[in-house]
């Protein structure tokens, strides 16, 4: 059994990190818990541009996925922030099963922006106290969830980077992990493969569907996809149709079983290979899988993409020769030495298995360093 | 002179291949597919990560990367020619042409 250390939290999931957050309830409070996250050190500030009057899927969705946030266990405690108590602690209680200490607040309780950036930067200094007075235990590497993400993807992508993902996803599900893969719109051409490792005929046919859903909103559109995704950056990289780039896109979960498809920012009941439906773009896509609770994500990318999830350290492996010389800042693995020295995938995975192993247990990748993090919420329909 | 390493083909079945550095037009190509060696003569400049026809592909006709169709030739594609958006179309996400 391969061990680390992490963080073991009070609902028995394990965190790779340790942070305190500052969680805005909705839109209307993201500039007073920013206020708060500038002034506290080690705070992370976690907001969305949206929220009230969502409504419908939408609702559910922004509500599970910062209380997915606010429940992640790479999250020591969590301040909740809203323009009123009742929103601040409406979002609270989906987050107190996690059994973490919370805090809330709420602007109009407090008498305004000024009182609450007051209260609220004392409550969060004592959360950071606290917080920095856990240590890290050994754990089982395989109760982490991995999520398997590409963003600015070429031809590399599908022969050096993603096989190298494929490679540790395959050994890290064997090993009784979780890995998981989302993006349906990119197993478009590749969605047969998906579906026939599926274990249930539910699934199967989920798979099939959510595919079909995306085909079809370019349909009601009625866009030619080509330009959208794959993107230009895709096509300068030498992707010249979708069905192409999902095909070397699917190739990063592996091979194992398709135990569960699941909903945005849902956590997976299952351990081994979990589906999540995602839309394409990465930040959303980033976020759900955060917000779902995985705890690293792995990020593929060939022409170079900076951008990582907040509160999930993003591991950047590119096996484009060009891209890791000229963007040595932001990429953590080099798996160039597939198409440059004849590496075998076998060898990269291995490298790629012990970083991996050293993120969880510590050691920090460069989107944490840089703060390219971005949180984005997926939406699909109007405000009312 | 044909030079192993300078292109890779994901599958047997595959009637493209992907260059691996930026390769010339005149240059011949060789590339081991199911134990044999198979040379192909560029038509076009192939730059790295781009792909080109191991044989010739008729308009309308599949073409194959990974053992799979990633789409229909939308021209009549000879064998060494540069293989990418302007003679191959995707199959899928055409909402375009649903109205």
């Amino acid at each position: 059994m391969t061990k680390f250390r992490g963080y073991r939290r009070p609902d028995g999931r394990i965190g790779v990190r340790n942070h305190v957050a500052v969680l805005s309830a909705m839109d209307n409070s993201n500039a007073a818990a920013s206020r708060i996250g500038a002034m506290v050190n080690g705070t992370v500030v976690l907001s969305t541009p949206f929220g009230r009057t969502q409504i419908g899927h939408d609702s559910e969705m922004t509500t599970r996925t910062l209380a997915g946030f606010g429940s992640h266990p790479n999250i020591a405690s969590v301040l909740v922030v809203g323009l009123s108590l009742d929103s601040a602690n409406a979002l609270a209680d989906r987050i107190r099963p996690s059994g973490k200490p919370i805090g809330t607040l709420g602007l109009q309780d407090c008498g305004g922006p000024i009182n609450l950036t007051a209260e609220g930067a004392k409550m969060a200094t004592d959360m950071v106290i606290a917080a920095s007075r856990l240590a890290r235990e050994e754990c089982d590497f395989s109760d982490l969830s991995i999520a398997v993400e590409c963003g600015g993807s070429d031809t590399t992508s599908g022969i050096a980077s993603n096989p190298a993902l494929g490679h540790f996803a395959d050994r890290f599900v064997d090993a009784g992990g979780t890995i998981v893969l989302s993006e349906p719109a990119e197993f478009m051409g590749a969605e047969h493969i998906l579906a026939e490792r599926a274990e249930s005929p539910e699934d199967r046919q989920r798979i099939y569907d959510m595919v079909k859903w995306f085909e079809d909103e370019a349909g009601r559109a009625g866009v030619d996809m080509r330009g959208i995704n794959p993107t230009p950056d895709n096509i300068r990289g030498g992707l010249t149709t979708l069905e192409e780039k999902s095909l070397g896109a699917i190739i990063k979960g592996g091979t194992r079983p398709v135990r569960e498809v699941i909903d945005y920012s849902e956590p997976s009941t299952k351990r081994g290979l979990v589906i999540m439906n995602t839309p394409s773009a990465a930040c959303e896509s980033m976020t759900g899988l955060a917000g779902g609770g995985s705890q690293i994500i792995l990020f593929s990318t060939g022409r170079g993409n900076a951008i990582g999830a907040p509160v999930a350290p993003t591991v950047k492996v590119s096996g484009n020769p060009n891209t890791v010389s000229s963007m040595t800042e932001i990429i953590d693995l080099d798996v160039s030495g597939i198409l440059t020295r004849g590496e075998s995938v076998e060898s990269a995975g291995e490298r790629l298995w012990n970083e991996v192993l050293a993120v969880a247990s510590g050691a920090l990748v460069r989107c944490e360093v840089l703060g390219e993090e971005q949180l984005a919420v997926s939406r699909f329909g109007p405000s009312v | 002179m044909a030079e192993m390493g300078r292109a890779i083909v994901m599958s047997p079945e595959d009637n493209t291949a992907v260059a691996l550095a930026d390769l010339a037009a005149g240059e011949d190509v060789s590339l081991k597919i199911a134990g044999r060696t198979v040379t192909t003569r560029l038509l076009d400049a192939v730059g790295f990560g781009h792909k080109f026809a191991l044989k010739d592909i008729a308009a309308g006709e599949k073409v194959f990367k990974y053992g799979t169709v990633i789409g229909l030739a939308s021209s009549a594609i000879a064998s060494g020619q540069h293989v990418h958006i302007h003679n191959v179309e995707s199959i899928r996400v055409r909402g375009d042409k649903k109205k």
